[in-house]
């Protein structure tokens, strides 16, 4: 017998009998001989929960996790503060067994959450619609490029190399089979080359992309890029931290037309790369061109405030083949994490946990530059994250730094051939100054 | 608390927090120092001033407005929405698997890599494939997946007229979107009467231009088809490969395999099969599986095991590339890891025999109260098209919105495509007799009250939060976020 099967054998035979059949065999007679698997699945044989629970944590157990390790790692990913309050509300079996909210009768609670999370997404990034949130950061930019592409009638999208590697990564592959054009805008000093943009914009560009803060933790300038950008009738879409914009300029500001950001960071843990959200927002203009799922207000047959499921019509269960993306879900789980981290922190705290990140970011920078064997990388304004050039090799600072338990910075040589020896850090209010300070005094040591 | 129907901005109030940090323990400097003013937002943020106690009141109040599986009975036809074994969430949260970062040291993960590893081979195994990538998020990221493996296969093969893939009208919407979305035209082909590939149809649009074919074995009317074999030979004779959809695997685990039926590629549905929590529309996980030759086509990092150590492996020149960000949704492979080391191969097994007993058996009960347009063995699931003849002021939208007054998740709706009035009821595993019995008894009263009193199924639910909604007005005159000032 299993926990989870709650048929014993005298139900068995009731069901057979109704049925008409003598056999749970006679119900797989349908199953062709010549595909019918006659031998056991070579699997683990069936475990108790006790046996389930200890194997796993041996191989927990062979993780070094962030508890034990001092985190000085980002790179799109954060190791920001998550109030205890999220897993509370997240573990409510009511929101995570539940299905997308086709019946909008009982679902209510998944809907009206949905429906605040765009609100949040809205006001954090100021712009018009957002939408229920998408697979994670990448994909969502991804998607945005589509949306360009799709708006615009055109088939290239301009990307700065400044745009984290993973998205563009992703970026390549969905534009490739898309058939869309994808062209890197060159790096320089540390943000977007705006001669180079200039080069390349033209009227076949369907959008820019540029992240905000860059990869490198930089602060890009959006003003020349928003006018080269909509001087060429492309999209401008940016990618963001959303922490970030509790401090800096919003895309709504900018007059960015799409926007999509990594969301982990809104109480999510680092879960070794998932799962997360993807968000994206848009203007009114563009709110009919938007993938993914959408929540809106509506009343019942008795004038009551309710949630729904809106402009389906985008879909691809409406649309099947002319859907302009196949997404059919949301992050829904994260979203509502996002939701329920951006409320708790509110106002003030968004603002304090960008501020604290800054200060101890600037302080960790301020810190190592005084060392003699590290030298800023850029001169540029940035955020919480900043790079480091070294005198030895990346991996061998990050090792030395790993015997002292702290997670070193992320290796930008790997997919920078002309930064080489040089790491990304990031510092988030959680650490301490002591932290900070334990992480100099170690690299003050490599010989 | 029914009637809670506040939003969390209209009970915010200024000067109130939620959260608290410790005091900024480094020089601070000013803002303008660091950051030219130019880069700095003019607009003060508009999130809401709570406490603590607001945020947890406010979001409890919202779960009490959902219906989960936690809840009860969710019949809801091609979703395989079975029971979240409170275990695997357990799992999940434990620190040295939640609090890791991605780029962390390889030695720092050895216990997550080893766990994807293993985990892609139990997965090969059910599926009877060669190799798994655990990456593809979602059932429909793991066909876009799957369609772009295809795609590169046939390219590298200098097969380039390969521009169509052949979908049956009675697939999943997802399907034919996920084909456009890799540049691929559709062709589209009619079901047999048993909602099955009609062989002569297929040979007629097999050609040198078609890349490949879609299908879910079970079908979508919860049939298998028997033809399956010679459906593969006649696409590979073709030149073309065969996908496999999914999502009804909870059909069949222990009993036989997508690989030995002639598929190419495959995409597992981690939410369904394996257990772990829909979460309200997401996180999911949609691993894609291949046979041998197209191994090389695999999205990178493929995780390997040298000796006694697992890695990352970027070098793979013939790779689609990156699909996503990172590795895949780890904390929910954690989670299906953990259910087939509890089921094991006998429970699986198990598990894909008790979805079809209760299924037909259901099936067995409602065929005389509502049509039932194929009787014959089905799978884990069958499809009803709504009440017998001459009831048709009653919709089947009128009876699933009467089963909310029963306290019942209707079944899926009006899918497939190719049943009118479709009632598309999946049972799962994880039901019991007694549950079964007494959503039977509601669908049958329910056919009852349709005879006798059909105005009031045609104002149905009564008994919940909300009733009907306006969903024309949702669409027409869109209100997508609270408006008004925080």
């Amino acid at each position: 017998m299993f926990p989870y099967i709650p048929n014993t054998l005298q139900d068995e035979e009731v069901m057979l009998k109704s049925i008409g059949v003598s056999s749970i065999q006679d119900l797989f007679s349908d199953i062709p001989s010549d595909v019918k698997l006659d031998r056991d699945l070579n699997i683990n044989p069936s475990m108790s929960e006790l046996e389930v629970q200890k194997q796993m944590k041996t191989l927990a157990n062979k993780n070094k996790s962030t508890e034990e390790l001092v985190c000085f790692l980002g790179a799109g990913v954060y190791d920001h503060y998550i109030p205890s309050v999220i897993k509370h509300i997240i573990s409510r079996s009511e929101f995570y067994t539940a299905y997308t909210p086709y019946q909008p009768e009982i679902s209510q609670g998944t809907l009206q959450a949905v429906f605040e999370y765009q609100t949040l997404i809205c006001n954090l990034t100021c712009m018009d619609v957002a939408n229920a949130s998408m697979y994670d950061g990448a994909t969502a930019c991804a998607e945005a490029a589509f949306m360009a592409a799709e708006s615009t009638k055109r088939k290239s999208i301009l990307v700065s190399k400044t745009v984290h590697p993973e998205i563009r990564k992703v970026l390549y592959t969905y534009t490739k089979f898309k058939g869309i054009e994808l062209v890197e805008v060159d790096e320089k000093d540390g943000v977007t080359d705006i001669v180079k943009l200039k080069e390349l914009v033209s009227d076949k560009t369907a959008g820019v992309i540029v992240q905000n803060p860059n990869f490198f933790g930089i602060i890009e300038d959006m003003e020349e890029v928003e006018e080269i950008t909509h001087k060429n009738k492309a999209l401008l879409i940016m990618s963001v931290d959303p922490i970030s914009l509790a401090i800096l300029k919003t895309p709504g500001e900018i007059k960015a037309d799409i926007v999509v950001g990594e969301g982990q960071s809104l109480g999510n843990h680092m879960n070794f790369g998932g799962p997360y959200l993807g968000f994206m927002a848009t203007t009114t203009k563009l709110m009919r061109k938007i993938p993914g799922r959408i929540v809106g207000q509506t009343v019942d047959v008795d004038g009551k405030r309710a949630f729904v499921l809106t402009l389906q019509a985008r879909e691809q269960h409406i649309r099947r083949e002319k859907a302009t993306s196949n997404i059919c879900s949301n992050q829904s789980l994260n979203a509502l994490t996002a939701a329920i981290y951006l409320t708790t922190m509110g106002k003030q705290g968004l603002k304090e946990v960008a501020y604290q990140s800054m200060q101890k970011a600037h302080y960790a920078f301020r810190e190592i530059s005084k060392l003699e064997k590290f030298k800023p990388a850029f001169d540029k304004p940035f955020f919480k994250e900043f790079v480091i050039k070294g005198e030895q090799s990346s991996s061998t600072i990050n090792d030395k730094l790993l015997e002292s338990n702290i997670i070193g910075g992320y290796d930008v040589g790997i997919d920078y051939s002309g930064h080489k020896n040089t790491l990304l850090f990031c510092v988030t209010e959680k650490r301490t100054k002591a932290e900070i300070d334990q992480l100099i005094t170690v690299m003050e040591g490599i010989k | 608390m029914k009637d809670y129907n506040k939003l969390i901005f209209e009970i915010s109030k200024e000067g109130r927090i939620g959260y608290k940090l410790p005091p900024c323990d480094v020089d601070n400097i000013d803002i303008r120092e660091m950051i030219p003013e130019n880069l700095l937002s003019k607009n003060d943020i508009s999130l809401p001033e709570v406490s603590e106690v607001d945020v947890i009141r406010h979001f409890t109040l919202l779960s009490n407005k959902n219906y989960g599986v936690d809840t009860g009975f969710y019949p809801l036809g091609s979703c395989t929405m079975k029971y979240n074994p409170k275990i695997n969430e357990d799992m999940a949260s434990i620190p040295a698997f939640s609090e890791v970062h991605p780029y962390q040291n390889e030695k720092t993960v050895q216990g997550s890599l080893q766990l994807m590893y293993e985990l892609s081979e139990k997965l090969a195994e059910v599926c009877g494939m060669d190799q798994v990538s655990l990456q593809p998020t979602a059932g429909a990221h793991g066909e876009l997946t799957g369609l772009m493996i295809i795609k590169a296969f046939h390219e590298k093969n200098g097969d380039l007229n390969r521009k169509k893939i052949i979908v049956p009208d009675s697939a999943h919407g997802t399907n034919p979107a996920s084909a456009n979305v890799v540049g691929y035209d559709i062709v589209e082909i009619k079901s047999n009467d048993k909602g099955g590939v009609d062989l002569d149809i297929l040979k007629s649009v097999l050609n040198g231009e078609i890349a490949g074919l879609m299908l879910t074995n079970p079908n979508t009317l919860g049939l298998f088809d028997e033809n399956i074999k010679e459906i593969s030979n006649l696409v590979h004779e073709a030149g073309g490969l065969v996908y496999y959809d999914g999502a009804n695997l909870n059909a069949i685990m222990g009993k036989t395999r997508p690989g030995d039926m002639g598929f190419d590629v495959v995409h597992m549905n981690l939410h369904k099969t394996f257990s772990t929590p829909h979460g309200g529309g997401g996180p999911g996980s949609g691993p894609v599986g291949v046979k041998k030759e197209l191994i090389p086509y695999l999205p990178v990092p493929m995780i390997e095991k040298i000796e006694d150590r697992y890695i990352l492996n970027y070098g793979k020149p013939l790779s689609i590339g990156k699909i996503k960000s990172f590795y895949g949704n780890f904390g929910i492979l954690v989670r299906a890891y953990t259910y087939i080391l509890s089921m094991g191969a006998e429970g699986l097994k198990k598990a894909s025999e008790m979805a079809v007993l209760n299924a037909n058996y259901m099936k067995s009960k409602l065929k005389d109260y509502y049509y039932l347009p194929i009787d014959k063995v089905c799978k884990h699931e069958f499809v009803l098209g709504g009440l017998e003849q001459g009831l048709s002021e009653v919709t089947t939208l009128d009876i699933a919105k009467r089963l909310l007054d029963y306290g019942y998740h209707p079944p899926t709706i009006y899918f497939p495509l190719i049943v009118d009035n479709a009632i598309m009821i999946e049972p799962t595993e994880t039901e019991s007799l007694e549950t079964m019995d007494a959503f039977i008894e509601a669908m049958i009263s329910i056919s009852k009250e349709a005879r006798e009193n059909p105005k009031l199924l045609k104002m149905a639910p009564y008994n919940t939060i909300v009733r009907r909604l306006d969903e024309v007005r949702a669409a027409r005159t869109p209100i997508l976020k609270y408006t008004k000032t925080i």
